[in-house]
């Protein structure tokens, strides 16, 4: 692997940058493998590039249908934050917050995560009482996250507009400083490019077909277009198609897959520092690097593998982001897409060991995945590398769906009564 | 926005008059507390999320109010058919 | 300077002037113009600088397609919009454009310094460094980087236009009012049904525009149209997508061309159509060609001359060379060179030429330069010449001009044809891919379905040249500085997708979403990799066609009518009284009443005193109400709510709890047994139409045996509260047919009869600990009642109370406000109210779930009273309990406080908190650490007043 650095940028320029070598070799599939990730979206290459580094399994093939990165990976809005009120989910999204820091220069690879700030507005007396709860309890688990009051909120980001007359007066916020985004698909092609640099085989346009069971039940390998590929360890992180994969291996699964929608602007100079999100008006923001505003709009009430979804719900979106930050009504929208994400019944992720010996699983993320990247990853590494989650994927487990243990972080918002 | 046929309407409305109900054909057990656990997880959680051809739930909230099951294929949307409640699967 | 207006020709209006500025200096232009032709007229060849290098960009197209022109319109205060294009952009008196993305001046640019090291920011420059030292990248390189990107600026003040919005049906709706789809709208009406016909441009015709001998056909065509009473024809308007089932959108610009004295109504206007049968008709756009220097000002598509010069009457320059590789390029140069636009030469890389073409531009005396390529233009801000070679290879010659045209032969615009998940199938000749099947009822015509005849050509992307790849400095993506090298640097380094390509090169992703430089892009990356392009794939087309404003988008949906604010018929009373509102659910609360100089807890204080000491009134209009009628209707709800119902005599209440399935409770209310079959159901104000969906989802699915009529009754009833020692005195001089008194009427009964000579169900009920009835009443005359109420409520001194004083005085009882003391994870045993569970009950909604392992396990969280050791200490709502404070972060939190209030009836501070093992640990001392120290707690029982009920019951 060539180093990334100014310096040598500096010393490609003068030879036309014909000295760079490619990310990540193309690779076909070897007969078998110590660990198989399927999916190489940012957490699963996350994964590979953790059971390589840190758990010391360096025979792992990364198998993907399409190309790497093409998922939710590279179509989410990157937000990246970890104030969440349980402690386990807490503990979950503050891991990879950490994570975060200092990835660029673990994986030599600009990610540009940017500590922007995520500002969540609250609209009503119930989000107070509701943000206040979520600052105390992080503020108690060492997760930064404060209150700022209205005018602070539009000190913080000048286009809000806090006018008490709104239709949903801005009340105050909670402000999570090292909250922001990061570059999606580097986050991706930094990981293959370091996984593969410790020999993890990124293998792209590899679908799976089927999952191969032994006698006992345990894993004995994944079939794919590509033939059959043995492995004793597979981990499926495979978003919205997760539940297709463990049909395979004849699991039905507590998931279902929704479109999910964003939007970009045209790029202009900067004026929106921050990333902002009001789940009242159902808006959030926040203006990339190149200037487009990058604008995350709802899920369809469907499930749909169709990735792309209604109109009305880009109407509804626009029409909040405006209700928020009038001043960008002549603002044009660039372009709109769709992804599928998968949803559990609490919304929060399923991450750990599945009924199957030697199956791991990493789901369930719906449409928060983004920012939980390097921890999932290296969650789902340590799961496999031990065959036991680690203490905080434990309560990530499937079993909770059963006993009712269930991690519900939007039911814990709750609603206006 | 989806084009939905409400099988007591008779006739095709917009999606926003519509309510999304979730896979069809799970019926609630008539005495849950003979359900062992794994049951009841099954009855509330597991759903087959396929991709495919796929039996819904659908209320005309905002016109007739009736529930009603429809056939769509989650890759297209397109609807296969819709049907009343109580009308064997399709 | 080197363009001009032509001595005749074109569809401007040359008898009407027009005026405008371009970076603050004066220019005109003819009616009819756009900002490009009325600027090439006038000789500027420079309009933009572009995203990254800064380099000095002329126009390209003479369309949507161009990257490079792109200005900011101001229309005064508030009406800024950047990123316009010019050739889109219609001259009026008045028009004030400026370029973008440059400083200080279009022609002196000192970014342009970017240029000079572009040698330094390949694709990708900025994943490879910036890491340098760690924490540098949002405190240094970030915002430096930030500021250089972007392209014009945002509107920074509150925009007056506004928008209007539509629904339209048709039988046939059709994309595009070329002569192909023109021909199509009079084929549809003819056949009687519903026509509208949509096109982005000022006036319709598309292609014909820019070919006079069509005009006649043109205008008689237009002139039937608008005799047919079945035909909408929109122009100005773009379709911006295609939607499931033939739902197309697509806005209409109705004042942007106008001068601000002609502007009148709504800015924009969507249409939202459905449509029996879409026909596109979006033609083809030129491609460039990508060679050393094509992005010098005054290197453009052929096409694109032929509209300036026969559109708009202006030619592109005074010496032009063509570099075709495909027939339409010819052709546009004889009707060019016809035009009286001078015409030196035509260099195409063929060899072989159809004779005709050939013998036309030898008869127009022009150079033809078969086999040739062009392999350098020379100039900088604007053309000098161009160096062409044999096959681009061999020995250069000069040849002198101001201004190069391309002809890389035709992409057809199949934008909405995929946006409709229609399938594409790769075409050799046209080196585009066209539709192929759709399961919409759906179809091309005209050049987006390759049936016109544009002739035939090569389908290259760049032009062979003796210099490596890498060492070009040949345009694909003009706006987004993209060059052949990069999409070369990008394969080397791995990226084989085309959308790996795209993202690491950005080719395609500028704000003309690729529609000039997508193909080109794809050929290259097909050379490089020595693969046929099927095998590297197609990005993926998305709406909307072209960038469309927010504001169209949201039409009436802003300010008040971004979402209807519910208010009661009291509502009004309430703000003329001083009330502070708050918003519940779509509602707005009274919260309370402040005298003048009181703030929030001293009004809540008093509030509180005059219910305890006398009587308050409340408007609780806003309470959910559901009336639940026939045979069955008891059954139903023993069925839906945890307690039982069927033993409720006629007359009586009873505090219903509402699980979901999952064993959490989600909403409560006092509901009401008015008849053996008919009762009147309250919910939470929040909660009223998701319980009412919630119980027509098991009544029509799961219970459809049983014979019950579910109705909203929310807004059918007023409701008002008077609760307090002196309530029955207040209502009891208005009330006629029901006998008040404690023996008749006792606490949780209802009552029919009249107050005020209107009827009413009385409910005697209790939210906070008096004696109290709510007073039900039609909606229509609610504030009637409450006016009367209110005026013999002064002879007892009631005070008007609002929500905030309401939560006080039912904490003080300790009862329960579902979404606040609960979240949706607590159950009835949690919130205490296990007494609220009919244990004999066989089922209920959530009953099994209540038995899962962990919903019966020890240790759960458990609503308890809290009184601080400090009685003046108001704990903060969602404020975290530890049983150590000492330990260190992160901490064991044990719960959390759900309900605080300052009680003035008590004197002291009151909690109400979730916590863990909680009924189990009365006495106990807990603590609330706070940045400012940590807040000690007694656990107690959640009733803080009159616990034995002795007041409720008077």
């Amino acid at each position: 692997m060539k180093r990334f650095s100014g310096f040598n940028l500096i010393g490609e320029a003068f030879r036309s940058h014909q000295g760079w070598p490619e990310h990540w070799p193309d690779k076909a599939p070897k007969a078998s493998y110590d660990a198989i990730i399927v999916g190489a979206g940012g957490h699963g290459l996350g994964a590979a590039y953790y059971l390589a580094k840190k758990y010391g399994i360096t025979n792992v093939a990364v198998i993907e249908k399409g190309w790497l990165g093409g998922g939710n990976t590279g179509r989410n809005t990157t937000i990246i934050r970890s104030n969440y009120l349980y402690d386990e989910s807490a503990h979950l999204y503050d891991h990879a917050v950490k994570l975060w820091d200092g990835l660029s220069q673990e994986l030599n690879y600009n990610i540009m995560y940017s500590k922007r700030g995520v500002l969540m507005l609250a609209h009503n007396v119930h989000d107070v009482q509701s943000f206040k709860r979520h600052i105390h309890a992080n503020r108690l688990n060492g997760v930064d996250n404060e209150w700022l009051t209205a005018e602070e909120c539009q000190a913080y980001c000048p286009p809000l507009d806090i006018s008490p007359n709104a239709r949903h007066p801005v009340l105050g916020g909670a402000l999570q400083r090292r909250g922001g985004t990061a570059r999606h698909d580097s986050v991706a092609w930094g990981y293959a490019r370091a996984a593969a640099a410790l020999g993890v085989d990124i293998i792209q346009n590899c679908a799976v077909t089927g999952i191969r069971r032994g006698a006992d039940g345990a894993i004995e390998g994944v079939e794919t277009e590509r033939g059959f590929i043995a492995s004793k360890r597979v981990g499926v992180s495979a978003a919205g198609s997760t539940s297709l994969v463990m049909k395979m291996a004849g699991l039905d699964f507590p998931l279902e897959s929704y479109p999910l929608q964003a939007l970009v602007s045209e790029p202009v100079k900067p004026i929106f520092p921050c990333v902002v999100m009001s789940n009242t008006v159902h808006a959030y923001m926040s203006q990339s690097d190149k200037g487009e505003l990058v604008i995350g709009a709802g899920t369809d009430q469907y499930t749909s593998y169709s990735q792309r979804g209604a109109f009305h719900i880009v109407e509804h979106t626009l029409a909040a982001i405006c209700e928020i930050f009038p001043i960008f009504t002549r603002m044009r929208m660039l372009r709109t897409w769709g992804g599928i994400v998968d949803v559990t019944p609490d919304r929060s992720p399923v991450l750990g060991k599945t009924p199957v010996k030697g199956l791991y699983v990493n789901c369930g993320w719906g449409t928060g995945g983004f920012k939980a990247t390097p921890g999932a990853g290296d969650l789902l590494a340590y799961t496999m590398a031990h065959d036991e989650p680690h203490k905080i994927n434990a309560p990530y487990n499937l079993d909770r769906f059963r006993n009712g243990r269930l991690i519900d972080e939007a039911a814990a918002a709750a609603v206006a009564h | 926005m989806l084009l939905i046929h409400c099988p007591y309407c008779e006739e095709a409305r917009p999606e926003v008059e519509f309510v999304y109900g979730g896979e069809a054909h799970i019926a609630r057990p008539l005495d849950p507390s003979t359900y062992s656990d794994a049951e009841w997880e099954e009855f509330l959680y597991i759903r087959s999320n396929p991709r495919g051809r796929h039996h819904e739930r659908w209320r005309h909230t905002h016109g007739c109010g009736r529930f009603f099951n429809a056939v769509r294929d989650t890759v297209t949307d397109v609807f296969e058919t819709t049907y009343k409640a109580g009308e064997p699967r399709k | 300077m080197s363009g001009f207006r032509l001595a005749d020709g074109g569809r401007v209006d040359r008898r009407t002037k027009r005026s405008f500025t371009f970076d603050g200096k004066a220019q005109w232009g003819y009616a009819g113009d756009s900002l490009a032709s009325a600027l090439l007229a006038q000789g500027q060849m420079l309009f933009g600088r572009s995203f990254k290098y800064h380099r000095p960009r002329g126009i390209l197209g003479a369309g949507v397609e161009e990257p490079n022109a792109l200005v900011t319109v101001d229309r005064g205060p508030g009406r800024v919009t950047p990123n316009l294009r010019a050739p889109s952009v219609p001259i009026y008196d008045g028009l004030h454009a400026t370029s973008q993305n440059r400083f200080p001046s279009l022609k002196t640019d000192l970014l342009a310094v970017n240029n000079v090291f572009s040698a330094f920011f390949p694709a990708g420059f900025y994943n490879k460094t910036f890491m340098w030292p760690r924490g540098a990248w949002e405190k240094v390189y970030e915002p430096i980087i930030r500021r250089l990107a972007g392209l014009g600026d945002s509107p920074k003040t509150r925009d007056p236009d506004h928008y209007d919005a539509t629904y339209a049906h048709c039988e046939t709706l059709i994309v595009g009012a070329g002569p192909a789809g023109v021909a199509a709208a009079l084929d549809a009406a003819a056949g009687g049904g519903r026509v509208i016909l949509i096109d982005e441009q000022e006036e319709i015709g598309g292609g014909a525009l820019s070919d006079p001998a069509q005009w006649g056909w043109l205008a008689e065509a237009s002139a039937k149209l608008a005799a047919a009473g079945n035909v909408t024809v929109l122009s100005r308007t773009t379709a911006i997508g295609h939607y499931h089932q033939n739902f197309v959108v697509a806005a209409e610009r109705l004042t942007d061309h106008l001068s601000l004295a002609e502007a009148e109504g709504p800015r924009e206007k969507l249409w939202r159509i459905r449509a029996g049968e879409v026909v596109l008709a979006m033609g083809a756009i030129e491609r460039p060609l990508v060679f050393e220097g094509n992005d010098v000002p005054g290197v453009m598509l052929a096409s694109a001359a032929r509209t300036f010069a026969l559109r708009y009457g202006v030619a592109v320059g005074r010496k032009l060379v063509v570099m075709a590789v495909h027939d339409s390029g010819w052709r546009d140069a004889l009707a060019l060179q016809e035009a009286g636009v001078n015409i030196a030469a035509i260099v195409d890389l063929r060899r072989d030429i159809d004779p005709a073409l050939a013998e036309a531009a030898r008869a127009a005396r022009i150079g033809c330069y078969t086999g040739y390529a062009v392999t350098k233009v020379t100039g900088r801000q604007a053309v000098t010449g161009v160096k062409i070679a044999l096959d681009g290879v061999a020995k250069e010659q000069s040849l002198e001009c101001d201004a190069v045209l391309m002809a890389g032969g035709w992409t057809p615009t199949v934008h909405l044809w995929s946006h409709a998940k229609g399938t594409l199938r790769w075409d050799e000749a046209w080196g585009a891919y066209l539709p192929d099947k759709s399961h919409e009822n759906l179809r091309c015509v005209g050049a987006c379905a390759v049936a016109w005849d544009f002739g035939s050509g090569l389908a290259i992307g760049a032009l062979p040249a003796a210099k490596p790849l890498h060492e070009s400095k040949a345009f694909v993506d003009f706006q987004n500085d993209v060059k052949a090298r990069d999409i070369g640097l990008a394969v080397q380094e791995g990226f084989r997708s085309i959308e790996h390509i795209k993202r690491y090169t950005t080719n395609g992703m500028a704000t003309d979403q690729g529609k000039t430089s997508n193909l080109n892009g794809l050929q290259i990356a097909s050379d490089v990799l020595a693969k046929p392009v099927t095998e590297i794939g197609l990005t993926t087309f998305r709406p909307p066609y072209t960038p469309q404003s927010f504001g169209a988008m949201l039409g009436h949906h802003k300010e008040a009518l971004f979402q209807p604010l519910r208010k009661t018929g009291i509502d009004d009373w309430a703000e003329r009284k001083g009330a502070v509102y708050e918003n519940v659910a779509q509602w707005r609360r009274a919260r309370y009443f402040p005298l003048i100089g009181e703030d929030m807890d001293a009004a809540v204080a008093r509030e509180c005193l005059g219910v305890r000491s006398a009587v308050g009134i409340f408007d609780a209009s806003t309470l959910g109400k559901i009336e639940v009628v026939g045979p069955d209707a008891a059954e139903f709800l023993n069925r839906m709510y945890t307690n039982p119902w069927k033993s409720l005599e006629p007359g009586r209440c009873r505090y219903g709890l509402l699980l979901g399935e999952h064993g959490f409770i989600i909403d409560d209310g006092v509901s009401a047994r008015l008849a053996p079959d008919r009762f009147h159901l309250t919910t939470t104000t929040g909660g009223a139409a998701r319980v009412l969906g919630m119980m027509e989802d098991y009544l029509q699915t799961e219970w459809s045996d049983l014979d019950v009529w579910l109705t909203s009754t929310t807004e059918q009833w007023a409701v008002i509260a008077l609760q307090g020692p002196k309530a029955r005195e207040v209502i009891a001089p208005l009330m006629e047919g029901i006998d008040l008194s404690a023996e008749a009427f006792p606490h949780m009964a209802v009552r029919e009869g009249h107050i005020c000579g209107v009827e009413t169900r009385l409910f005697r009920v209790s939210f906070t600990g008096e004696l109290g009835f709510e007073v039900n009443v039609p909606a229509q005359h609610g504030r009637m009642v409450w006016e009367a109420i209110w005026a013999e409520g002064q002879k007892h001194g009631v005070v008007p109370y609002g929500t905030e004083t309401m939560h006080v005085l039912r904490a003080e009882k300790g009862f329960i406000i579902v979404g606040q003391d609960t979240d949706g994870t607590v159950t009835p045993d949690d919130a205490g109210l296990g007494w609220a569970v009919g244990k004999k009950k066989p089922d209920f909604v959530g009953k099994r779930s209540l038995a899962r392992p962990d919903i019966v396990a020890t240790g759960r969280k458990q609503l308890v009273g809290l009184l601080t050791d400090d009685p003046q200490a108001v704990l903060e709502e969602g404020a975290q309990i530890v049983a150590d404070p000492n330990q260190p972060v992160p901490m064991t939190m044990i719960g959390h406080v759900t309900s605080s209030y300052h009680s003035a009836t008590l004197g002291r501070s009151i909690a109400m908190a979730l916590v863990a093992g909680g009924r189990d640990r009365m006495g106990e001392t807990l603590h609330v650490p706070m940045p400012g120290g940590v807040i000690s707690a007694k656990v107690v029982a959640p009733m803080f007043y009159d616990a034995e009920g002795s007041r409720l019951n008077g």
